[in-house]
């Protein structure tokens, strides 16, 4: 059957939304069309009459965190031109999740918790994806510590280079998340656009990517709260764009107004395609939506 | 021109002034990092491959290939000469540029010549040729040695193995991918 996948896609959805309001969240829809995105060098925006259609819920969902929303999640559709491959489309499925006074370790624990309880009430035929995720005992691995493990050269060799992404595609992603699930943590503070620098290590910023089976499933942090920080930061990043040719959009100034209203807090954004991909056992993102750009 | 956004499988690229093809494509972005587009890549000239990663501002051309139907017209030594019906230019392809696919090659055949910058590169025969048998051994009615085939010989001098009921002025046809035995043709 073709579209077999679909009732499993319809059951981790549910799942997920189960596990959040058990837990008390408010599942929210903010609006996908907004006259001005947070700027970021390597994601380019589908323009929409002027205005852009977003390439995450991030922006909106941080200023409700602002007004007040300690708990708070989204499943909704993101759209990134020219993103298109085994696992990704340009048109694809996310969910966020953002939580007033924690940090990044205890959300890191918290997404453990979600796929676990996803993954073991997902009726899966083929079920190496959720058995890797129904591990106990997941790892951490600091980027750093991925680098000398796995790559030719150390992290600092290769941002030196400019050849981190590179790097990290062909040697580190490929042995992460083997046996178990990992949680690759402490990226190198450039690396890291609306993340706080770590606590007496201000090399690293207190961000994360999850892995499992060399998978990318997910990318969380620590958010940054200081307004004139988070400022210079979109004045880099547009200044790369800006380099590569492009238009940056008009900077996000109610956002950056309401930043200072944030109290310490944590968010997280994972591909729900990804999920699916992992729970059914798929090769391609193709194999987990009724439709892709080229079938429509 | 294109840029690394429009790689795909089966693209002709020409990189270095000699023509690519890619024949792996993968395309990769780390969370939160840059687009990476991994390739695999042949030289169709020399059949070398490689693998290579682009970034999306990487630029290319297009490889200037140009295919052209072409009728045989005789060979000489390992030069083997060929004819435009349109234009009546005529060219010469080297019997290593041309494989296997001598097996298969028989006077006045049309076939498609890949031709990059002027430089012929690559000839495809039709998929499929009629070609006549110039040798085979009688069939033992009856032959209980339990092989179902026996070897012949074609016009082209190519050897292959057929039905034992075919014989010798019998008209065969041949599928030239994979050089097998498919028919006998009823003239």
């Amino acid at each position: 059957m073709a579209y077999s996948f679909l009732s499993r896609r319809a059951e981790i959805i549910q799942s997920i939304r189960t596990f959040f309001i058990n837990r008390g969240y408010l599942e929210v829809d903010t609006p996908i069309r907004l006259p001005c995105l947070i700027p970021e060098a390597h994601i380019e925006p589908e323009q929409s009459s002027g205005w852009f259609l977003q390439t995450s819920p991030e922006m909106c969902m941080k200023r409700l965190l602002a007004a007040g929303h300690n708990e708070i999640f989204q499943i909704c559709r993101c759209f990134r031109k020219n993103e298109r491959g085994s696992r990704h489309l340009p048109e694809f499925t996310m969910l966020e999740w953002y939580r007033a006074g924690i940090d990044y370790v205890e959300l890191m624990a918290e997404c453990a918790d979600l796929l676990r309880f996803v993954a073991a009430r997902v009726d899966c035929p083929d079920r190496s994806g959720a058995a890797l995720l129904c591990k106990a005992d997941w790892e951490y691995l600091t980027v750093h510590r991925a680098f000398d493990l796995y790559a030719p050269v150390s992290v600092d060799q290769a941002l030196a280079g400019d050849l981190f992404d590179e790097i990290l595609v062909r040697d580190v992603e490929p042995k992460l998340g083997k046996g178990r699930p990992t949680f690759l943590h402490d990226y190198p503070a450039a690396l890291g656009s609306l993340a706080r620098l770590k606590k007496g290590d201000n090399r690293v910023a207190e961000r994360f990517e999850l892995y499992v089976d060399g998978l990318e499933l997910a990318n969380g942090f620590s958010e940054l709260t200081e307004v004139g920080e988070q400022q210079q930061r979109f004045v880099k990043e547009r200044a790369l764009i800006e380099g590569q040719g492009r238009q940056p959009g008009p900077m996000p100034d109610r956002f950056l107004a309401d930043l200072g209203e944030l109290q310490s807090a944590a968010g997280i954004a994972l591909g729900v395609d990804r999920l699916v991909m992992l729970l059914c056992g798929a090769r391609s993102i193709d194999e987990v939506v009724a439709f892709t750009p080229e079938t429509l | 021109m294109y840029t690394a956004s429009d790689l795909r499988k089966g693209l002709k690229v020409e990189i270095d002034g000699e023509p690519y093809i890619v024949t792996d494509f993968q395309f990769s972005k780390p969370g939160k990092g840059q687009a990476l587009y991994r390739t695999r890549l042949k030289n169709m000239v020399t059949g070398n491959a490689f693998e290579r990663t682009f970034r999306s501002n990487d630029k290319f051309q297009r490889a200037p290939l140009e295919e052209r139907t072409m009728q045989f017209l005789y060979s000489q030594g390992d030069e083997f000469h060929f004819m435009d019906n349109k234009t009546f230019e005529q060219i010469v392809i080297s019997r290593e540029q041309l494989g296997d696919n001598i097996n298969f090659l028989i006077d006045n055949m049309e076939v498609d010549v890949l031709l990059f910058k002027e430089r012929p590169i690559g000839v495809t025969l039709p998929n499929f040729v009629n070609l006549v048998v110039i040798k085979a051994d009688p069939w033992a009615k009856g032959d209980t040695s339990g092989t179902d085939t026996k070897p012949v010989t074609v016009q082209t001098g190519y050897t292959l193995q057929v039905p034992p009921f075919i014989e010798e002025g019998e008209k065969l046809q041949i599928d030239t991918r994979t050089g097998q035995y498919l028919t006998r043709v009823k003239e």
